[in-house]
């Protein structure tokens, strides 16, 4: 807060009489700039080595890439300096076209758009083009960058027009969004629960998307059961994978070994996650913030190591197979069950289809995810979810209101390994097979990405962060290399534009005063106090 | 009877001693405080106040020394071998901040639930049968509502109730922070600079309520503070600290004359 106030003052000097004149400053900014990029720029973008046949290296020259970059950077530097300055026009104006242009006729050439080889843009050769940047990619990210300066532009335009960002009209800038994200979810979560619900049923449900939808319900509830742990008691938990591993190997031994079918070892499954949560959150507990963080991330490491290297129990890197499918409680959904047994189609006069399991799978997560979040609801109302948001305010004072921190964090590390287990046992008996390849690192940082992009505390923006975060990069298939990229640009946009996630608001838990509970601004993921 | 009762002897602190390394905050400190009774507790900057009251509070351990706490029913506790939490939630001892500590993104009728935890937890089964809304949770938790409902009107918060504790202006902060402490229902307050920051008009409030909290809960206060009209005005029995000793104790008139509190206050003579 302070260095708002710091900043704006910083501001109105420059703009005293004795103020450097805004133009000079920011045509020395921009020489700066071109400078840097020349040296950083030239030798790799300029010269890119090819392999020829024989194996000799060689090169081609991209020096037209470089003249653009060392035009376009300079210039997106200028107008944000000029920004800086309260020169903001300039900046939305060019900023803004710039974006449309370069975007626009960028992703064009990626989707290889009929009219990108012959109006705008002559692909094949080297003649001079419309569009700065030989490969479209590119332009796409310099498109980004111009709708960066365009963005900031015009919000220091809407600042000024308010009269300055004071700490009070940050504050009711807050409330305000908070406001929105709460009327918006409580009109989405509906919607997208009678959605969910109904998809299957229509013309659209077609098998690869409700199997595209039974993947992103399993991350809304990863979601969902993560943000108890880092939404509600305020644990940076890095390794929350580790539990979705134990809960599927717990299935996926149950069923090899013993024969339990899906609904016997759910519980099993789930009791067994939340003991290796009790099991991690003993050591941790006097760790916060950061070094909490880091002594997670390396659980989930060791979980997985453990996995690959644990040959006689879990099979090692080729982790174990032929794990019972899920059946319509008891009854198989098979062409030909076993003797003795009718199948999910004879039962119930239907014509065999492979897609009735994909169905029954799909309607089971959405089960289990409204089940984490029912229970996740609920909890927060009971002194112990009251506690744990205590605990993520200020641990000091809970101590000194006879709380015990030890309990209060461990049943949250359980609860939230709880589900994860739930979710992984349901992955284990979708897959058929599991293997230390699913659990990397890289799925602990998707769910807290879906946390902390949906904002923490809404039950609704977890789950629009799950669609997008695991949805996007199935639709941007047709990006092939670039997706990643692309999904990359979309989520640094949405931090920038909507720091505290996309629908992020905190609702009280009890209520003196009759009418619509207050909304409140949400709290910060992983803050250190 | 009832006189007895006034002073009974609620905390006994012997010969208590706190080392940092080669510091020695507190220096062989004995002293008691009772119940129905403010005890002041003042000393110039970094004669060891703050650190006695996290040692009573068990933020800190101390190195030497005994803590002797009777609780309701004469019960005793020793705090010095006790954990940080359970003086809060056996030997119910409460205490509010040098610096305010409230949950700030919480609602004020938020924070003062949140301080019958041990209470609630207890009554909602340890969440399960909360979790299956048992009655006998409700009606613990609508106790509990009307509770912190109770010590809002007394603090006079009650049109905030629904806000964030956090953004409240200051001095409102700190009320709500000793209700806080109070709804915890403790035997013993500790209260760390409560006026600190206080306009004068809210210094006055301040002590109406802890003189209100003394006489109708009959519990002890124990007070540091800087703010001598607070200090002088409300406290039955100051004890006085300098380079973490004591260096005198007494009802407010013995200690306004004792020259030894004159001396580690305003300096010695250098004539004589």
């Amino acid at each position: 807060m302070t260095d708002i106030t710091h900043g704006r003052n910083a501001r109105t000097a420059d703009t005293g009489p004795a103020a450097p004149n805004a133009y000079v400053e920011a045509g020395k900014e921009a020489v700066y700039t071109a400078v840097l990029v020349f040296l950083l720029g030239f030798l790799m973008v300029g010269y890119q080595t090819q392999v020829l046949q024989g194996e000799q290296m060689s090169y081609v020259t991209r020096y037209s890439d470089v003249i653009w970059a060392m035009l376009l950077i300079p210039a997106g530097r200028f107008l944000l300096t000029l920004t800086r300055f309260d020169r903001t026009l300039p900046a939305v104006v060019l900023g803004g076209l710039g974006f449309v242009y370069l975007f626009g006729a960028g992703v064009i050439g990626v989707l290889e758009l009929p009219i990108y080889g012959s109006l705008l843009v002559p692909v094949d050769t080297l003649q001079p083009h419309i569009l700065p940047f030989e490969q479209p990619m590119v332009n796409v990210i310099f498109g980004l960058g111009a709708l960066f300066v365009f963005a900031s532009a015009a919000r220091t335009r809407r600042r000024k027009t308010t009269g300055g960002q004071s700490i009070d009209i940050r504050e009711a800038a807050e409330a305000r969004q908070a406001k929105v994200a709460r009327n918006l979810s409580s009109v989405l979560g509906p919607i997208l629960i009678i959605a969910a619900l109904v998809i299957p049923l229509t013309p659209w449900g077609d098998r690869k998307l409700v199997d595209s939808l039974v993947l992103v319900m399993t991350y809304v509830m990863l979601g969902w059961g993560l943000n108890i742990v880092v939404g509600l008691a305020g644990l940076l938990d890095l390794g929350y994978v580790a539990f979705y591993a134990v809960g599927a190997y717990t299935y996926a031994k149950l069923s090899t070994t013993l024969g339990f079918n899906f609904w016997e070892s759910l519980p099993l499954a789930g009791a067994m996650a939340a003991t290796f949560g009790l099991a991690l959150g003993f050591p941790v507990l006097r760790l916060r913030g950061d070094y909490l963080a880091i002594v997670t991330l390396g659980f989930g490491e060791i979980i997985r190591i453990i996995l690959i290297n644990w040959q006689a129990f879990t099979g090692g890197p080729n982790g174990i197979g032929n794990i019972a499918k899920i059946d319509f409680f008891g009854i198989p959904f098979e062409r030909n069950p076993a003797e003795g047994t009718t199948a999910f189609h004879t039962l119930f006069g239907l014509e065999f289809s492979t897609a009735h399991r994909v169905v029954f799978l799909y309607y089971v997560i959405i089960g289990l995810a409204l089940i984490t979040n029912f229970v996740t609801i609920r909890l927060r109302k009971m002194p112990i979810g009251r506690a744990w948001e205590a605990l993520r305010e200020d641990e000091t004072a809970c101590r000194a209101l006879g709380i015990n921190p030890t309990n209060t964090k461990l049943t949250a590390f359980a609860i939230g390994a709880m589900f994860a287990g739930f979710a992984g046992s349901f992955f284990a008996t979708r897959q058929g097979f599991v293997s230390p390849e699913s659990f990397t690192f890289i799925e602990s940082a998707v769910i807290l990405a879906i946390v902390v992009l949906g904002g923490m505390g809404s039950q609704v923006g977890v789950a629009l962060a799950a669609i997008l975060l695991i949805g996007l990069p199935e639709v941007l298939r047709e990006l092939s290399l670039y997706r990643m990229l692309v999904f990359g640009g979309v989520m640094v946009l949405i931090m920038l534009l909507r720091p505290k996630g996309l629908l992020s608001y905190r609702v009280p838990t009890i209520q003196l005063h009759k009418g619509k509970p207050k909304t409140m601004a949400p709290p910060i993921v992983g803050a250190v106090k | 009877m009832s006189a007895a009762a006034a002073t009974d002897t609620l905390l006994e602190v012997e010969r208590l001693t706190m080392r940092f390394g080669g510091l020695i905050a507190i220096n062989d400190v004995s002293f008691s405080a009772r119940s129905r009774q403010i005890t002041g507790v003042i000393g110039p900057n970094g004669a060891g106040k703050t650190t006695l009251f996290n040692c009573i509070t068990g933020f800190y351990k101390p190195t030497v020394g005994r803590l002797l706490l009777r609780g309701a029913g004469g019960m005793p506790f020793m705090l010095e071998r006790m954990d940080g939490f359970r003086i809060g939630q056996k030997a119910k001892v409460a205490r509010t901040f040098q610096n305010i500590r409230l949950f700030p993104g919480m609602s004020v009728l938020e924070n003062l639930m949140v301080a019958q935890h041990n209470k609630l937890m207890h009554a909602s089964g340890w969440t399960v049968l909360g979790l299956l809304g048992l009655p006998s949770f409700r009606r613990a938790e609508a106790a509990a509502r009307d509770l912190a409902i109770g010590w809002l009107e007394r603090i006079k918060l009650t049109h905030v109730a629904d806000e964030p504790a956090g953004s409240l202006p200051y001095g409102d902060q700190r009320r709500l922070e000793i209700a806080r402490a109070m709804c915890t229902e403790p035997v013993l307050l500790c209260l760390d600079e409560p006026a600190a920051g206080l306009n004068p008009k809210e210094s006055a409030e301040l002590n109406a309520l802890l003189l209100s909290i003394r006489d109708e809960f009959g519990i002890g206060l124990l007070l540091i503070e800087h703010d001598m009209s607070v200090v002088m005005g409300i406290s039955d029995h100051i004890v006085v600290l300098d380079y973490g000793s004591k260096i005198a104790d007494g009802s407010p008139l013995e200690i306004r004359n004792d020259p030894a509190v004159i001396r580690a206050y305003l300096g010695e003579d250098e004539k004589e």
